[in-house]
C-alpha cells in the first residue's frame, strides 16, 4: 500500500491559539481514517489542510507523494472530492447539475457527463428521472447529503474529504448513510478521510481512527484496537456508549 | 401644446434616470465585487457613499456647480449628482448579497475546485442577483424622484414643470411634472421588480 496523504509535523496557530501542535498521520491507499474528537481539537483544520483550505503554519501535507502547497491548487482540489455537514450543494443548480460540477469544470464532452451523472445518482439512491431537475431546496437533509457524495464522486477522484457530513440527519437516515456511504467507498475504490465527534460512526466507518485532543494526536488505532484503548480521552468518547447499553 | 411638451419631457426624464442609473451600476458593481473582499476599503466606501446620500439633493446640485470640469449648468451636473446619489443602494446591496453566500457554498466551490472568477460569475453574482437587483429598483425609483429637482441646475426633464409652476403659483402646471413622475416611479418599481423575480432561484 502506498500513502496517498501525508501529514509531517504539522502545526497551525490562529489567533494566538495552537490548533494543531505537531501532527504526524500517513493515510495510505483505499483506507478510511476517521478524525475523531471534540470540538475545537482541530479535526477539521487538518482536514481542510489537505486540499489547501488551511495552509500550515509550519510541518508539510503531501497529497499523492507531492506538498500539497507545490501543487496547482485547483487542479489538485478536483481530484479530491469533499463533503461537508450541510452538502453545500449550490442552490440556484439542480441536482444534476450540482453533481456535475467538476465534470463540467474538466470540460468533458456533455453526454459522458449526463451519463456519469446518471450513474451516480442511480449509486446514491437518487433516481434521476425523479431527482435530476430538482433543485437543493426541493430536497430532503438525507437527499442534500446523497447529492453531495455524489457531486464529491462525479471526476472519480482518488480522494474524499468528508467533513461531519452527516451530523445534521436523524438517526435513522444517518445509519442508513453510513452503511450505504460504506458500500459506496469500496464500490468505488475511494480512499476517504473523515471528521465526526460521532464514537459510532468513527467504530463504524474507520479502517483507522485518529484521536484527536487539542490539537494532537492521541491515539491512531483501528476499530478493534481502539474499543481496547487505554487513553483517557478514548476512554471518554466510549463512555459515551457504553453507559446504559446492555452488553450481551 | 402642454400635452406634448409634457411627452418630450417626460422622455428626457427617462434618459435623465436612465444614464445616471446605468453609470452608477459600472461603477458600483465592479467596486462592490472589490469591497466584498477587502473589510477596510468596505467600511471606508460604504461610509463615504452614505454621507453623499446624507447632503440634501438641492444643496449637492448647489456645490457642484462651481465645481470645474464636472460642474456647471446643464445636464452633465445633473447626471453627475444622481449618479452620486444611485451609488449608494447599488453598492451596499450588491457588497450585502456577495457577503451574504452561504459559506458552506462558497467553501464547496473552492473546494471543487472552481476558479476565484468562476465561484463569483457562477456562483456569487448569480446568487447575490435577487440583492443586486432590489438594489438597482431602489436606486431607480429614488432617482426619478431626485431628477426632478434636477431642473432647478438646468437639467431638464420633467422638473422643468414643476419649477415653472412654483414660479408661477400655478398648481396644474407642477402636477403636470409631478404625476408624470409618479407614475415613472410606479411602472419602473413594478418592471424591475418583475425582473427581480425572474433572476431569484
Amino acid at each position: 500500500m502506498a500513502a496517498l496523504v501525508e501529514f509531517r509535523n504539522v502545526r497551525y496557530q490562529a489567533g494566538g491559539r495552537e490548533v494543531l501542535r505537531g501532527v504526524d498521520l500517513t493515510v495510505e491507499e483505499n483506507e478510511t481514517v476517521v478524525l475523531l474528537g471534540r470540538s475545537g481539537s482541530g479535526k477539521t483544520t487538518l482536514l481542510k489542510m489537505v486540499n489547501g483550505l488551511i495552509a500550515p503554519s509550519s510541518g508539510e501535507v503531501r497529497f499523492g507523494g507531492t506538498p500539497v502547497n507545490a501543487q496547482d491548487p485547483i487542479q489538485m482540489r478536483r481530484r479530491i472530492g469533499y463533503v461537508i455537514q450541510d452538502g453545500g450543494l449550490f442552490p440556484h443548480w439542480t441536482v444534476a447539475e450540482n453533481t456535475g460540477l467538476v465534470p463540467t469544470l474538466e470540460r468533458w464532452p456533455r453526454e459522458k457527463t449526463e451519463a456519469r451523472v446518471a450513474e451516480l445518482l442511480n449509486a446514491v439512491g437518487l433516481a434521476p428521472a425523479t431527482y435530476a431537475a430538482r433543485y437543493p431546496r426541493q430536497l430532503s437533509g438525507g437527499e442534500k447529503q446523497r447529492v453531495g457524495i455524489a457531486r464529491a464522486l462525479a471526476a472519480d477522484p482518488p480522494l474524499l474529504l468528508l467533513d461531519e457530513p452527516f451530523a445534521a440527519l436523524d438517526p435513522v437516515t444517518r445509519f442508513g448513510m453510513q452503511r450505504h456511504f460504506a458500500e459506496l467507498r469500496k464500490a468505488f475504490g475511494k480512499t476517504a478521510i473523515f471528521v465526526t465527534h460521532d464514537i459510532r460512526e468513527a467504530l463504524t466507518l474507520g479502517s483507522r481512527i485518529a484521536l484527536l485532543k487539542d490539537g494532537a494526536i492521541e491515539t491512531v488505532a483501528s476499530a478493534d484496537e481502539f474499543a481496547r484503548s487505554t487513553s483517557s480521552e478514548a476512554r471518554a468518547f466510549l463512555a459515551t456508549i457504553e453507559d446504559g447499553h446492555a452488553h450481551p | 401644446m402642454l400635452t406634448r411638451e409634457i411627452g418630450s419631457m417626460t422622455l428626457e426624464h427617462f434618459w435623465l434616470v436612465s444614464i445616471s442609473v446605468l453609470a452608477a451600476v459600472a461603477i458600483a458593481a465592479p467596486l462592490a465585487v472589490w469591497l466584498a473582499r477587502h473589510a477596510r476599503g468596505r467600511r471606508w466606501a460604504l461610509g463615504t457613499v452614505n454621507i453623499i446620500q446624507t447632503i440634501p439633493s438641492l444643496a449637492l446640485f448647489g456645490f457642484l456647480l462651481p465645481v470645474p470640469l464636472i460642474g456647471g449648468v446643464g445636464k452633465r451636473t445633473a447626471i453627475i449628482a444622481l449618479i452620486l446619489y444611485a451609488l449608494l443602494p447599488i453598492l451596499r446591496n450588491t457588497v450585502a448579497g456577495i457577503l451574504g453566500v452561504d459559506a458552506g457554498v462558497r467553501e464547496s466551490a473552492i473546494a471543487m475546485g472552481m476558479s476565484e472568477a468562476q465561484v463569483l460569475r457562477q456562483v456569487e453574482l448569480p446568487l447575490a442577483m435577487p440583492m443586486i437587483l432590489a438594489g438597482v429598483r431602489i436606486a431607480t425609483v429614488t432617482t426619478i424622484g431626485t431628477a426632478t429637482i434636477a431642473a432647478a441646475i438646468g437639467g431638464g426633464g420633467l422638473g422643468t414643470f414643476v419649477f415653472r409652476g412654483i414660479a408661477m403659483a400655478d398648481s396644474k402646471t407642477i402636477l403636470a411634472g409631478a404625476v408624470p413622475a409618479a407614475i415613472m416611479a410606479i411602472v419602473a418599481d413594478e418592471v424591475l421588480e418583475w425582473v427581480e423575480r425572474r433572476f431569484s432561484y
